[in-house]
């Protein structure tokens, strides 16, 4: 995937929420937008927007997605950046949407992969913003799981470094990283088997490591394994990276 | 609506001692790969994209190529011959071996031929054919099928192998000592070595310039059966093809470290033609059967990506899928992402049956990650799932996604609906009958819905902004 130019000199950026944070984590787009007004952004959120169009695409029913797709291309129609806490968002209107209109393409599905970010690439790749001014009060160890759907782009490093930079954190490495959580959308509850043991390999070994949070840069990812974790009686504090950078510069 | 799905199924059969055998074992090959990998090369995804482009080079003259390719092979003294179909390919092999009066062969481990299945035409034709890769051999003892692309037997222990010596009287006791039973199978293939009159190989490339053959092996066993036979028959799917000679500069340094860690194979061997006068061994005769079976289709294809695969098996390896089912939860010789795209498309004919194997990937990645050829195998795969979907080919587990799209494409539909989604949090959804939503609670639980409330904090923020402008 080419990473979108950086843009030194925005000064309005379009958030695309997720239909996840709609639903159930608001706190991450709260975060999204507290962390992008920090830097000195302001956002808006176009209230017509729903989802991405994924759930219809991965499932091969590309008539479905395209009509959701077009859809989200015009509720962010204009060249303002559009910001997504959410690597597998992202990747559908960066990646996702161009292939599933490979053979009728449309101007404004390109213009809207040409100007998506993964909230934490813009921060760190977009922006220009190389580390972060925040603090845990104690030492704090993240297991920061990247998200498959950010391979191949610039969010892990950004996340890495971000993190990484705040006073008293530590991203701590843990076995087998290249691995998928197994959540995959509709393939979690069509593969429910593998899916569990998936995400319980998974579990194995970011817990063997000790975290005081899991970290993450896909809530669909953290539900999953935060879900299973509960249910198997070993449930681990997880939050969304934004919602790190949110918190520790309020503390 | 939602049935069961046949990996899954299969996964879900799986022993727990065979399932952590094929984890183990692909995990431990995805920790090789990229320590080699990463220790010799700086900057791999550059050379993953240059093999990338040769290969697709060479698919977009694949005419060509295969036309120098059979001249330069005819120059060294090989006979070549061509396959439309598998069933062609075993029938040129068969009246090949009739014409030299062949009955009895060594053949070392090749894809193509278990694709077609080679072996048990040429046994029903009255051929002995032996395997003499040892994972092959194994696999022909228990009248199994090869679940890994590069370790046949994967899904297989020692005591296992052990059992089938005993069994098949390879050895006369059962001893599941890893050399000791390495040196019974060679004691028994040594004879059969010699008593054989044809060798069978594949070929890992055939360069098109100097029309030589290409052979790696760790086993040494196809230079053995070679040795000793006047007849050596490759058979060779017409996507092995690469320009020239020098590109095995490339090829050679990825294909060895991304099957097994190893930054050469035990034996690269160079076939340069049938054995020339001044010569005192090898074969008098070769034959080289160029295959298509299905090639060209996938070529005309929007997957045809996939035909740069060298059949290296790391995707497998890295696959997580893979690692909980097994490669025979992909019903076909080949199994984990390769064979997911793969085996829809060259058995075409199967395709409605093996059109759910595109939907046995959570789309993660990892493989396209690690291929030497850098082949989107996610792109393929999502291709393959809209392809069936189009063909209304519709596997058993299936959401239906017309519903999410009317919702998704109304907002004020969508915001009902949102605002709906909190009520969920005082319903015992826990106990729905409904099957995902069961799928979902038998294992997990799940956060308290927040419909809408991002919403309304976006409006009380910005109202509260409207009404004292920042300074
Ligand atoms: S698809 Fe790529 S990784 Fe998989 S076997 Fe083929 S070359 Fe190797």
């Amino acid at each position: 995937m080419d990473i979108p130019v950086a843009l030194p000199l925005v000064k309005r950026v379009l958030l695309m929420g997720t239909c996840l944070c709609d639903a159930i984590y608001d706190d991450v787009a709260r975060a999204t937008v507290e962390v992008l007004e920090h830097l000195g952004l302001s956002v808006e959120y176009p209230a017509k927007q729903t989802c991405c169009g994924q759930p219809a695409f991965n499932s091969g029913d590309w008539s479905a997605s395209r009509k959701v797709a077009r859809h989200c291309a015009e509720v962010f129609a204009g060249d303002l950046p559009v910001i997504v806490p959410s690597g597998s968002c992202a990747a559908m209107n960066r990646h996702g949407n161009l292939l599933q209109f490979e053979n009728s393409p449309d101007p404004s599905i390109t213009s809207l992969a040409s100007r998506s970010w993964e909230v934490m690439d813009f921060i760190f790749n977009g922006l220009g913003v190389k580390f972060w001014p925040g603090a845990f009060e104690t030492p704090t160890r993240l297991a920061f799981h990247r998200s498959c759907h950010s391979r191949g782009t610039g969010t892990g490093d950004a996340v890495r470094a971000l993190l990484g930079s705040i006073k008293n954190a530590e991203i701590i490495p843990f076995g087998q990283s290249e691995q998928c959580c197994g959540f995959g959308g509709t393939f979690c509850v069509t593969f429910p088997h593998i899916s569990g043991k998936m995400g319980t390999v998974k579990l194995d070994h970011i817990l063997d490591a000790h975290p005081d949070c899991l970290v993450g840069i896909d809530m669909s990812c953290l539900m999953h394994l935060s879900g299973l974790a509960r249910v198997q009686g070993r449930a681990v504090p997880h939050l969304h990276a934004i919602q790190i950078l949110r918190n520790t510069l309020q503390a | 609506m939602i049935g069961k799905q046949l990996i899954d199924q299969f996964a879900r059969s799986l022993s727990d001692e065979r399932q952590h055998l094929v984890s183990a074992a692909a995990s431990a090959g995805t920790v090789k790969r990229e320590q080699v990998l990463h220790n010799d090369y700086q900057d791999l995804d550059a050379l993953r994209k240059l093999a990338a482009s040769i290969k697709d080079h060479t698919l977009h003259h694949l005419g060509d190529y295969l036309a120098q390719a059979e001249q330069a092979l005819v120059a060294r003294g090989a006979k070549v011959h061509f396959a439309v179909t598998g069933e062609d390919a075993c029938q040129t092999i068969l009246s090949i071996l009739q014409n030299h009066g062949v009955t009895r062969l060594t053949k070392s481990k090749s894809m193509a031929a278990e694709e077609i299945h080679l072996n048990p035409f040429l046994i029903q034709n009255g051929v002995e054919c032996l395997e003499s890769d040892l994972g092959e051999f194994i696999i022909q003892l228990d009248n199994d099928v090869p679940s890994h692309i590069v370790k046949p037997i994967i899904h297989k222990n020692r005591s296992d192998v052990a059992r089938t010596f005993q069994r098949e009287k390879i050895a006369e006791d059962f001893n599941d000592d890893p050399q000791t039973l390495t040196r019974r199978a060679r004691v028994f293939l040594r004879e059969k070595y010699m008593q054989s009159q044809a060798c069978i190989t594949g070929a890992n490339f055939v360069c098109a310039d100097s029309g030589r053959l290409l052979l790696v092996t760790n086993e040494g066993n196809s230079r053995f059966g070679m040795a000793p036979v006047p007849v050596h028959i490759a058979l060779v799917g017409i996507e092995k093809l690469i320009p020239r000679e020098k590109d095995l500069a490339v090829f050679l340094n990825l294909l060895a470290r991304s099957a097994t860690g190893q930054q050469l194979t035990v034996y690269t061997e160079f076939i340069n033609g049938p054995r020339a006068a001044h010569q005192t061994e090898g074969p008098e005769h070769l034959h080289v059967v160029f295959m298509d079976n299905g090639r060209s289709k996938i070529l005309a294809s929007n997957c045809r990506e996939i035909l740069r695969c060298l059949r290296c098996g790391a995707c497998q390896n890295v696959c997580p899928v893979y690692r909980q089912a097994s490669g025979h939860a992909y019903r076909s010789i080949y199994g984990g992402p390769i064979g997911a795209v793969l085996s829809p498309l060259l058995f075409s004919e199967r395709f409605p049956e093996l059109a759910d194997l595109a939907k046995a990937s959570t789309l993660c990645g990892a493989c396209n990650e690690v291929c030497p050829v850098d082949i989107p195998i996610p792109d393929l795969l999502l291709r393959l799932r809209d392809k069936a979907q189009r063909q209304r080919i519709h596997s058993p587990a299936a959401i239906p996604m017309a519903p999410f799209a009317a919702l998704a494409t109304s907002p004020v539909l969508w915001r009902g609906a949102m605002s709906l989604s909190k009520a969920m949090n005082h319903l015992p959804i826990q106990i729905t009958p409904l099957p995902p939503a069961r799928a979902w609670f038998d294992q997990r639980a799940l956060p308290a819905f927040h419909g809408g409330d991002f919403r309304k904090w976006m409006k009380a923020r910005l109202k509260n902004k409207n009404r004292k402008p920042e300074d």
